[in-house]
């Protein structure tokens, strides 16, 4: 093995290991997916367990990012993009047109690349989301905002300043305001494309600590463009190149004895 | 290593100084001394206008024009107190007509209607509403609503104005509402919102300051509109009716009437009443302004 592969393994380990008894939260079958005329998925079938990390990892444009929109079908505000296969989410095919998606949208939550707090105070941010699927009287309603902040690691920072506008926040605290916005619908799956990519390390390092203690309650898939990052922090790792899954296993098992020669080399960083 | 880099190896002769040619320093001082000189240009008659505005009328500024309505040929003193009552009525009228309209529509063209065909064309047919000239605009309103009603009415003065105002409100809500990153958006939908909660409680939201900013200006720009009056609230020497039938006297067609009048204390009264909706436009567009700073900043 090259000297750069033991580099990266310094940092594997430090997650908890993968838990392969770990019942299947998410089961993608023969998953297509297509922007107009081009397939950018082909036949993807992998599955997501149970209260572990699962981090997607390859090249730009490799779909991992895709895969990731699929689940809480995001995509399908773009008329143009459209998706076959099956996604089962606790046995129940989340593409089927029978499910209704705002419903899926509640229960698969989901944080983007950019932090995108709402134009309106941090309380509101959070009570936006909680109010859309119920009516809690107020002392119940505070008790769930200042639950989802304390979860997301920002109540202490937060909590004097609740009714200040969510854009006043720094990049790593808007950040974990998503974070807190979408574990305050209790959600099952939590999807994070790419979250720490606008953020400084110190921020970085606050949202990975967060993710490995969001685990214990939430099933996590994150796509990123940082392998250190997936070795850190994830218990799976899936390696895709152009629209394929080349390989899915223990993250362990991924950086350190990856079965295909492709992902050998993009650990390895012959390319990417 | 395979590759050795020899840093002793001869590089590339420098390339020679001065191949920059003079000209187009010369190029470069031109263009800037143009657009200084038709910058100032334009200041200058803007200036000169507000000047003028301000000389001839506020030596007619008493507490009459104010109190006193218009006076009758002839007769001394008078004032425009109806006629500035009037054009409150008709403006506001016409902006309360026009807002919900042209904030719809300008939702549908950036929130649904998204590369639809109906809306390319309504944006097409907007902008062409955008330039049509205003005394189309009394002209329909007269066949529209005057004719059919028998005779001249507020309420027909307050349509035209709505029409002129319905276009500038359905393009900044639209402009507005594009400039809401996409990424908000999605942000919303991903936390399960319906499209009407994203819109109304993220998008208008995140827009308002410019959505308010568009209704200003749309009432700053009928505010001084004289043509699509001509031909529907007309005007009206003495107090109007509070039904709004019949003539409404009103600013802009005051001052058309008076500036060209024999008498001296109308033209008095027509500068007069030029520098007060001058002044009430200016202000509105203050507040505009003010309104998107402090937006920006926050």
């Amino acid at each position: 093995m090259s000297t750069i592969a033991l580099n990266t393994s310094s940092a594997i380990g430090n997650a908890a290991a993968a838990d392969t008894r770990a019942p299947v939260r998410i089961a993608v079958k023969n998953l297509n997916f297509y922007y107009g005329d081009f397939r950018s998925l082909k036949d993807v079938s992998i599955d997501f367990y149970d209260r572990q990390v699962t981090a997607l990892i390859g090249p730009s444009g490799c779909g991992k990012s895709t895969l990731l929109r699929t689940f809480n079908r995001i995509y399908s505000l773009y008329p143009e993009q459209r998706a076959d296969g099956q996604i089962l989410l606790d046995g129940q095919n989340v593409l089927s047109p029978n499910v209704d998606v705002n419903e899926l949208r509640a229960r698969v939550g989901m944080v983007f690349q950019k932090p995108t707090p709402f134009p309106m105070s941090i309380y509101d941010n959070i009570a936006f989301g909680i109010k859309l699927y119920e009516r809690l009287p107020k002392s119940e309603l505070d008790g769930r905002v200042e639950e989802a902040l304390r979860k997301a690691a920002l109540w202490d920072e937060a909590k004097d300043k609740l009714r200040q506008s969510g854009m006043g926040l720094s990049g790593g605290q808007q950040q974990r305001l998503c974070i807190a916005r979408t574990i305050a619908q209790r959600p099952e799956v939590i999807l994070l494309d790419e979250p720490t990519s606008a953020l400084d390390p110190i921020s970085t390092g606050k949202i990975e600590e967060l993710i490995e203690q969001l685990r214990s309650e939430f099933t996590i898939v994150i796509v990123t463009h940082n392998m250190q990052q997936a070795a850190r922090i994830s218990q799976f790792t899936a390696f895709m190149y152009l629209g394929e899954l080349i390989e899915f296993g223990p993250t362990t098992k991924m950086f350190m004895n990856p079965t295909k020669k492709q992902t050998q080399d993009y650990i390895t960083g012959r390319f990417g | 290593m395979d590759t050795v880099i020899d840093n002793h190896a001869p590089t590339a002769a420098p390339a020679p100084w001065g191949r920059v040619r003079r000209s187009r320093y010369l190029a470069d001082r031109v263009l800037k001394i143009a657009c200084t000189l038709f910058t100032l240009l334009g200041a200058f008659v803007l200036g000169w206008i507000l000047l003028m505005l301000l000389y001839e009328g506020i030596g007619g500024l008493s507490p009459a024009v104010f109190t006193e309505t218009t006076p009758g040929p002839g007769t001394q003193g008078g004032g425009i107190a109806n006629a500035i009552v009037g054009s409150l009525v008709l403006t506001t009228l016409g902006i309360v007509v026009a807002t919900p309209i042209g904030v719809l529509a300008g939702t549908y063209l950036a929130e649904y209607g998204k590369g639809s065909v109906l809306a390319t064309v309504i944006r097409f047919v907007n902008d062409i509403l955008l330039a049509a000239p205003s005394i189309l605009i009394g002209l329909f309103v007269y066949i529209l609503m005057v004719q059919p009603m028998g005779g001249y009415s507020g309420w027909a003065g307050g349509v035209a104005l709505a029409i002129i105002a319905i276009p500038v409100i359905v393009r900044s809500t639209e402009d507005m509402l594009r400039l809401v990153p996409g990424s908000l958006r999605e942000a919303g939908a991903a936390l399960g919102a319906p499209m009407s909660k994203v819109i109304v409680k993220i998008s208008w939201k995140a827009a308002r300051a410019g959505m308010v900013t568009g209704v200003i200006l749309a009432t700053a720009r009928i505010a001084g509109e004289t043509a699509p009056l001509l031909f529907t609230a007309l005007n009206n020497t003495f107090w109007f009716s509070p039904t709004l039938m019949g003539g409404v006297s009103n600013l802009p067609v005051t001052i058309y009437q008076f500036a060209l009048a024999p008498y001296e204390n109308w033209r008095e009264l027509a500068w007069a009443g030029a520098l007060i909706i001058t002044m009430s436009i200016l202000a509105l567009s203050v507040v505009a302004r003010l309104i998107l700073r402090k937006d920006r900043v926050r």
